[in-house]
């Protein structure tokens, strides 16, 4: 990130805002008000008691989602959007593109960063859509994974009429179109994407004598008590099977079990497995290499911790997608679908790059991010913007056919955390 | 209070009143019997319920809920799976009870016997830094402990501790953490018993020529033990069942039950699998009460707590 030295003389603003603020990145901490998750259980709890009814289906004469289903919605001037915490541009407390948003449509938004962690907001919201009713929300974010395929499956999203997504057909990545988990984009668009790979520190290289290079560097015992690995068992696992070349979206239940094995052989060097908190492992020099997701590790070096380095593993890195998504029921869909089409400007799409410092669906974003918002910083790092090289080396995860699938995943991998 | 109390006693049969008087301690206790049924009996009704129940059989993601087999089974395999986190539980708990009895005890000994006018002040003062959320609390122990933190940094640079050195992620620091989080709940009532000794009772005690380690032996600490048994069930109880600390101060295998529990219900999204194991964790520590307030006689403890 050093080599924008030749265009100083002016601060940019990434880099003050780094200064100025210590960014947490989001799913951080908030995870830990940890109260809330026994009130969200709570919740999904007494409803499951009584959760039995199938699910709702459409109520009206035409099929929710066709192209005729839409024609007949109207704009309702109102959005109530949950997205994850600091991940929407903010300047003084407000979001600069939703007043945009506001001013251009007329539709207000009711914006709350309300989800920390996928499965439990799913919790929160499966109760409500198991007996048919409504969410309460017209967007959210979640990722791909067991959650988003239960909310398809179930029938539990509205699906989206690309024909009033005409800005996603024009500026989406190849990246994001068609995803493995949702063909066609029936049901999503991606809001920001990552890359789950691998972070280290100085020490890391001073120990190995030589920076790290593969996956096969955290299971290296001169790293032992100083290796971070992710509680979550979906990362965890895929990259179990990336170390051992297992392309992880086409992998079978005999080579969980293979990977799982390995991961087992790693745990003695292992310091903890992680969520979010990983970050702040790695920051406070608890680990010192560890796995890591891209946006992470750019936002450490811009608040203080420069010396922290994202690495592209030679087996590959992961991607995954956090996705917009309407779920059933939602009381206004054509604000929400509005909403979508206008976050594929490549103008707004810019702005939120440059406060989010994840990965864009929008590569036309780079120009205007580096021209127009002259934040060289963002626009040239391939964490923001990947370049070809970098989406080569990309996998993309397992999707889970069904409950029984998921269940062996779980059977597999969890006990290695969970120990 | 008295009459109450008495209230079957066959001389207030004959009574005037005696609907009124036979139905008081009824009435009196009914708030809190309503209390008990509704947080207590009927939740721990529901998730048996919900743990002898099975997911109707599906297909791929689709949802249908549960219903409800009988499904006893789920007992064992919850206990095959997670037995070995729910006798870490157990065994953490108890190492926690007894470090918080041998720190607490001179503790709450010094300020009910010592403390003098400024009592009041001791106790404020043990119990200020918890106005502060435990979570933020525990969170401000990693960052004090961590590797390149002041402490291990500077026990490093004196070599007091060897290099590589680590506290977080281990055991010691899981238990220390909880320790150190149950502290008040040991001291305040083991405070409480001390504080109510009839200090003419020491003084005789000293007449009849008892040195100062029998007057402690024979008088104040058999006095003092329902303070030690209302300390370990406030200790104890929430130490097995914490998943906090294992969580922000621990590393790999010192993974409690809460923590098992919590990834059932909100990840595995496995209801019937974690309201079994809750369940047992409930049911054996209530027996576990039951026996050692028998052995321990409760019976004086009524007064205390």
């Amino acid at each position: 990130m050093n080599d924008d030295r030749s265009d100083e003389g002016r601060i940019d603003s990434a880099f003050l805002r780094g200064v100025t603020q210590r960014r947490l990145s989001r799913r951080e901490v908030l995870r830990y008000a940890g109260t809330g998750v026994g009130a969200a259980g709570l919740a999904a709890f007494l409803a499951a008691c009584g959760a039995k009814s199938p699910s709702p289906g459409g109520t009206t004469s035409v099929a929710v989602g066709t192209p005729d289903w839409w024609s007949k919605q109207t704009q309702a001037g109102i959005l109530n959007f949950a997205n994850w915490p600091y991940y929407i541009d903010t300047s003084k407390g407000e979001h600069p593109t939703l007043e945009t948003f506001t001013k251009n449509t007329g539709i207000e938004v009711n914006y709350r960063p309300v989800i920390n962690d996928n499965a439990e907001f799913f919790a929160k919201i499966k109760p409500f859509l198991q007996q048919g009713k409504d969410t309460g929300w017209d967007l959210m974010v979640l990722t791909n994974g067991p959650q988003l395929s239960e909310l398809i499956a179930n029938n539990w999203l509205i699906p989206l009429d690309l024909s009033l997504l005409p800005n996603f057909t024009a500026n989406a990545s190849p990246l994001v179109k068609d995803p493995a988990y949702d063909p066609g984009n029936k049901y999503t668009v991606t809001w920001q994407s990552g890359f789950t790979g691998m972070g280290y520190a100085p020490e890391a290289v001073q120990a190995l004598g030589r920076a790290p290079t593969s996956l096969a560097d955290l299971w290296d015992p001169r790293l032992k008590g100083h290796v971070g690995m992710m509680s979550d068992n979906t990362e965890l696992g895929s990259i179990g099977l990336l170390k051992l070349g297992i392309e992880p979206s086409t992998s079978t239940p005999d080579d969980w079990t293979k990977a799982a094995a390995e991961l087992e052989k790693q745990k003695p060097l292992v310091r903890g497995y992680y969520g979010q908190p990983y970050i702040n492992q790695l920051q406070d020099r608890n680990t010192w290499i560890s796995q890591a997701w891209s946006g992470d590790i750019f936002i450490a070096n811009q608040s203080g911790y420069p010396e922290l380095k994202f690495l592209v593993p030679k087996e590959g890195v992961m991607i995954w997608h956090d996705n917009m998504m309407i779920p059933a029921l939602a009381q206004h869909p054509l604000d929400a679908i509005t909403y979508m089409n206008y976050a594929y400007q490549p103008l707004v799409a810019a702005k939120l790059a440059d406060y989010i410092w994840y990965v864009t669906p929008v590569p036309a974003a780079k120009d205007i991010v580096l021209n127009q918002l002259q934040d060289p910083t963002v626009a040239k790092s391939p964490l923001v913007f990947p370049d070809t090289a970098m989406d080569q080396q990309a996998h993309q995860y397992y999707t889970f056919k069904g409950q029984e699938d998921l269940t062996e995943w779980n059977n597999t991998f969890e006990p290695i955390i969970q120990s | 209070m008295e009459q109450y109390v008495r209230a079957d006693h066959p001389v207030l049969e004959t009574g005037k009143t005696r609907l009124g008087k036979r139905l008081a301690p009824y009435a009196l206790t009914a708030p809190g019997a309503l209390w008990l049924l509704i947080f207590f009996l009927i939740p721990m009704g529901a998730m048996l319920v919900l743990a002898l129940e099975t997911p109707v059989q599906t297909t791929g993601f689709v949802s249908r809920g549960y219903q409800f087999t009988w499904h006893f089974g789920q007992f064992g395999e919850a206990f095959r799976l997670y037995h070995t986190q729910l006798f870490r539980s157990l065994n953490y708990a108890t190492i926690v009870t007894i470090l918080t009895l041998v720190v607490g005890y001179p503790v709450a000994y010094w300020i009910a016997f010592y403390g003098g006018r400024r009592k009041t002040t001791y106790l404020f003062l043990l119990l200020l830094p918890f106005f502060v959320s435990f979570v933020i609390r525990s969170l401000a122990w990693q960052f004090i402990l961590s590797d390149d933190g002041i402490v291990i940094r500077n026990l490093e640079r004196w070599h007091i501790v060897p290099s590589g050195f680590h506290i977080l992620s281990t055991t010691t620091a899981v238990i220390a953490g909880i320790t150190y989080n149950a502290l008040p709940f040991m001291i305040l009532p083991l405070y409480v018993s001390l504080e109510k000794i009839d200090r003419s009772v020491v003084e005789a005690a000293k007449d009849l020529y008892a040195n100062k380690r029998d007057v402690f032996l024979k008088v104040i600490l058999p006095l003092s033990v329902p303070g030690i048994f209302a300390g370990f069930l406030l200790t104890f109880v929430p130490a097995v069942g914490d998943y906090v600390n294992a969580e922000i101060l621990g590393g790999t295998g010192t993974t409690m039950i809460g923590n098992v529990i919590q990834f059932e219900f909100l990840t595995n999204n496995d209801y019937p699998m974690a309201s079994a194991l809750a369940f047992i964790l409930m049911v054996g520590l209530l027996i576990g009460i039951l026996i050692y307030g028998r052995v321990l006689g409760t019976r004086q403890i009524e007064e205390y707590v």
